[in-house]
């Protein structure tokens, strides 16, 4: 038993330090997630990766990993919970898929369609949330943020340039650029930037390459999002290819 | 209290804040963890943070720009465009509700010609509503620039419109105003102590750190902020942590609606608690303490200072306390926003590196990685004065006080409807029926015990005691007598929790506003039996997916109000069994306000 937990029936090893998503993952064992990336430290926000431990409902990817654990993860029950949180996620925003550049690319989409969530189910918020089409290779589109923070990470944490950040709070908490005019076009962020390629939904968008590959033939189209889990095992960051 | 006339937290005549920026920043030594705490100086002196400031500080502090929007934005009290030279804040509390504060508002702003929300033309003011200001017991109250204003009547409020449209200044308004009452009704243990200040700390000169934390083991000290954990253990496990500081932390933020019991602590025995900080710090080896205050609370900063400094001049504080070469220790006070959450222990922490206040992943917890990382012990005020008495008293006088489980005073925070609202000290253990006839509270239906995130309990409920083995409790108490409309009391409560939450973690920040506007659809009489199936998933999954305490608790007032006085809620709702959450007739509601009609033909018919 030393070093290893239950997962669903299945033994998952972990070396100390990990948490319970970073082991599984490692093991070949998925567990949904959206906020959690495998080059960053964990952020616990979406709370998509819940899971029950000893009975206990937890966030798997903050969660230290320890010896002897029962994690419950594909269960009914669990996966109830999960389909609200990704209700709840496009009900916040604005996420009108057919049209979304991001579409078959979009992890929430992707996990939408493997829990199964077919309605919107919740009354749907209609957030006023203008674009930012101001800077000439890249545009954002507010209506589809999620607030992952992973952009806000990745800018700070790899391209050392913090060219976003977030602010207010509860539901009127939304993402912000670090300009004196509030611009994308007066910050330094490059195509090259790994905040460019975080981005779990379709905020930040690379202009002009649109629909270049067409749907149908996308990531997600491809193989469900369960089934490419071990692209998401924990690896260093690799960021700084414009250096 | 009147406004202090500290240059910097003066408020009239305004500041000249390019001259007072320099001096902010170098007041902060500009350590970027004062960032918080500048832009409240900001705040306080111009009445909002203005762009150039903000450049200013961004580029002294060599931090984005950005981050003082994303730091500003997150605490309510803080504005990055102007509000009014007067800021008007009305608590909304439902103690406040039940005193009428939304009729005295409506009248403010029926004098003034203004919206609530809205900013006057000529920038002379604004008017809205704030969370619960602690003044619970003698509502309703205000908030002017930053100051509480308390026992508001019509003639108050109307007096309050004519100093403001002749542009008095603040600080020369009448005292009376300013005055904010203890209502102290009940002594006990803390409240009626005759210890001089000093005393336990010089006797706890003789014992050593190890016997501070024994005996406050032995005592079985819980802490009174709502959680209830060992004290003893917290700060023996704080002692044990490795790190290159240790630091003590008071939790003076007092956000939860009903409580007030800390502010009375503060006002009446700001030495008491100093000296727990002090004992605290002794045993756990700090060198340093905060106190962080509510925004709210800013009026009693300057007394709160006064007893620092009189306590340094004792050498009960600052290095070698009391001549001993290295007991080092001092403390440093810190001030709130108007933001909840940042009572929840890891958030607060947040905010005192100047941040965000928004709740850390736990593990690790504040007692190994806490400010800066570094181990924490940090406790409520009330928890910091049992402390000394515990030291004082011994573990075995103490522990004979109380309940077996719960030893100890307890101090309860009474409002709503009674006689003599106010703050009440008892042994634990008290039953709630005995607190309801000591404050004068007939016909009574329901007492939402320890606030929003608590328990409301009914009439058959009364005989249940106060403590931790039956019903735990922050302090407070409020009172509904049976002419009041539960569903309503719920409803404010879930608007609190919405309006409150950090927005971390999804469900909370999208779940604490979706009960919200469904309640509020129940509220117009737009609701369906499955809204009320929709609220219960919403708290299933509040209640087992949120990150911190707020989002698990906030459905707990519709939950208790479900359960017990469901037909509050039936009563309300339409027979129809589905209903458009699109109400077309609302969505007209603006342009009815634009042309200023509200007549029969500006509204859709009804189909029923
Ligand atoms: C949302 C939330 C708000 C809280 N607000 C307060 C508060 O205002 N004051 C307080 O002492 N504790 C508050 N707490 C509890 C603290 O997290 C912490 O448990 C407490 O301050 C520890 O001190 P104690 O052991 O002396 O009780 C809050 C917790 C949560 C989850
Ligand atoms: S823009 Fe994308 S990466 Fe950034 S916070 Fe929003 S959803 Fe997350
Ligand atoms: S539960 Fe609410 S307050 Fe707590 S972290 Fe989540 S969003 Fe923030
Ligand atoms: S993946 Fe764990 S909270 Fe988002
Ligand atoms: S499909 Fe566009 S954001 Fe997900």
């Amino acid at each position: 038993m030393t070093n290893t937990f239950q997962l669903d029936g299945a033994t998952v090893p972990f070396e100390p330090g990990q948490t319970v998503m970073q082991a599984a993952l490692a093991a070949d064992q998925y567990i949904p997630h959206l906020c959690y990336h495998p080059e960053f430290k964990p952020h616990g926000s979406c709370k998509l990766c819940t899971v029950k431990v000893n009975g206990r409902t937890m966030a798997s990817c903050t969660m230290p990993a320890e010896a002897g654990l029962e994690v419950e993860s594909d269960i009914d029950e669990i996966n109830a919970l999960r389909r609200t949180l990704v209700k709840m996620l496009f009900a916040e925003g604005n996420h009108f898929c057919p049209s979304c550049e991001k579409s078959g690319n979009c992890m929430l989409q992707a996990l939408g369609y493997d829990l199964e969530v077919h309605a919107a189910g919740f009354r749907h918020q209609y957030p006023d949330r203008p674009l930012d089409a101001s800077h000439p290779d890249i545009l954002l589109d507010f209506n589809r943020c999620i607030l992952c923070e992973l952009c806000v990470r990745a800018s700070g944490e790899v391209d050392g340039k913090n060219v976003f950040a977030l602010a207010g709070r509860g539901n009127s908490k939304h993402l912000i650029v670090n300009a004196e005019s509030g611009q994308l076009k007066d910050t330094n962020i490059a195509l090259t930037d790994k905040a460019m390629q975080v981005c779990p939904v379709g905020v930040i968008l690379k202009k002009r390459v649109g629909f270049s590959q067409p749907i149908g033939d996308r990531r997600y189209d491809e193989s469900p999002i369960s089934a490419q889990a071990l692209q998401d095992a924990p690896r260093p960051p690799s960021g700084a290819e414009h250096d | 209290m009147l406004p202090d006339t500290n240059p910097i937290y003066g408020e009239s005549p305004r500041c000249d804040l390019h001259a007072d920026l320099h001096e902010i920043v170098a007041k902060y030594s500009g350590e970027k963890t004062n960032l918080l705490q500048m832009l409240i100086e900001i705040n306080a002196c111009a009445g909002y943070i203005p762009k150039d400031a903000a450049i200013y500080i961004a580029a002294t502090l060599d931090i984005p720009l950005a981050r003082i929007e994303s730091v500003a934005s997150f605490y309510s009290l803080l504005h990055l465009q102007p509000v009014g030279e007067y800021r008007v804040l009305f608590s909304d509390n439902i103690t406040d509700r039940m005193l009428g504060n939304l009729d005295l508002m409506e009248q403010m702003c029926r004098q003034l010609w203004l919206q609530p929300g809205k900013v006057s033309e000529d920038g002379l003011l604004s008017i809205n509503t704030t969370s619960c200001t602690g003044m619970c017991d003698q509502g309703p109250a205000l908030l002017v620039n930053g100051y509480a204003i308390t026992k508001l009547s019509s003639q108050r409020v109307q007096e309050i419109g004519q100093l403001i449209r002749n542009r008095t200044p603040v600080a020369e308004w009448p005292a009376d105003y300013f005055n904010v009452e203890d209502n102290i009704r009940r002594g006990g243990l803390i409240l009626d102590n005759t210890l001089a200040y000093g005393e336990v700390l010089q006797a706890a000169k003789a014992i050593t750190p190890e016997t501070i934390i024994s005996t406050i083991k032995d005592s079985n000290l819980r802490g009174r902020g709502g959680a209830g954990f060992p004290t003893g253990i917290k700060w023996e496990a704080c002692r044990n942590a490795e790190g290159d500081a240790h630091y003590v932390v008071c939790n003076a933020d007092e956000g939860e609606p009903g409580t007030f019991k800390d502010r009375v602590l503060l006002t009446t025995q700001a030495d008491l608690v100093f000296e727990g900080m002090t004992l605290c710090a002794r045993a756990v080896g700090a060198k340093k303490g905060f106190l962080y205050l509510r925004g709210e609370y800013r009026y009693l900063l300057g007394h709160l200072q006064g007893v620092l400094q009189r306590r340094r001049n004792s050498e009960l504080l600052g290095e070698s306390i009391m001549g001993e070469q290295g007991f080092d220790f001092d403390i440093e006070i810190h001030l709130g926003a108007g933001a909840y959450i940042c009572g929840e222990e890891s958030a607060l922490i947040e905010s005192l590196e100047g941040k965000r206040g928004v709740p850390r992943n736990r593990p690790p917890f504040p007692v190994t990685h806490g400010y800066l990382q570094q181990p924490t012990a940090l406790d409520n005020v009330e928890t910091f004065c049992q402390a000394v008495m515990a030291l004082h008293m011994g573990a075995e006088a103490y522990r004979a006080i109380g309940t077996e489980k719960s030893s100890g005073s307890k101090l309860i925070s009474v409002s709503g409807d009674c006689a003599y609202p106010g703050i009440y000290e008892y042994p634990f253990g008290v039953t709630v029926r005995q607190v309801l006839e000591d404050c004068g509270a007939v016909n009574i239906q329901a007492v939402q015990i320890s606030g929003p995130s608590g328990i409301c309990i009914g009439e058959h409920e009364f005989n249940r005691k106060l403590g931790f083995e039956d019903l735990p409790t922050a302090g407070a108490f409020m009172v509904f007598d049976d002419s009041r409309d539960l569903f309503e009391v719920a409803r404010n409560f879930v608007h609190f929790f919405a309006h409150e939450s950090c927005g971390f973690c999804t469900p909370c920040r999208v779940g604490t506003s979706m009960l919200k506007q469904t309640m509020d659809k129940i509220a117009a009489g737009h609701g369906t039996k499955h809204d009320l199936a929709e609220i219960e998933n919403l708290d299933h999954v509040l209640q087992t997916t949120s990150h911190c305490g707020l989002g698990r608790t906030a459905c707990n007032p519709v939950l208790h109000t479900l359960k017990h006085f469901r037909p509050a809620y039936e009563s309300r709702l339409k027979s129809l069994d589905f209903e458009p959450a699109f109400d077309l007739d609302g969505a007209l509601a603006r342009a009815r306000q634009m042309t200023g009609r509200d007549d029969a033909g500006a509204h859709l018919k009804e189909s029923e």
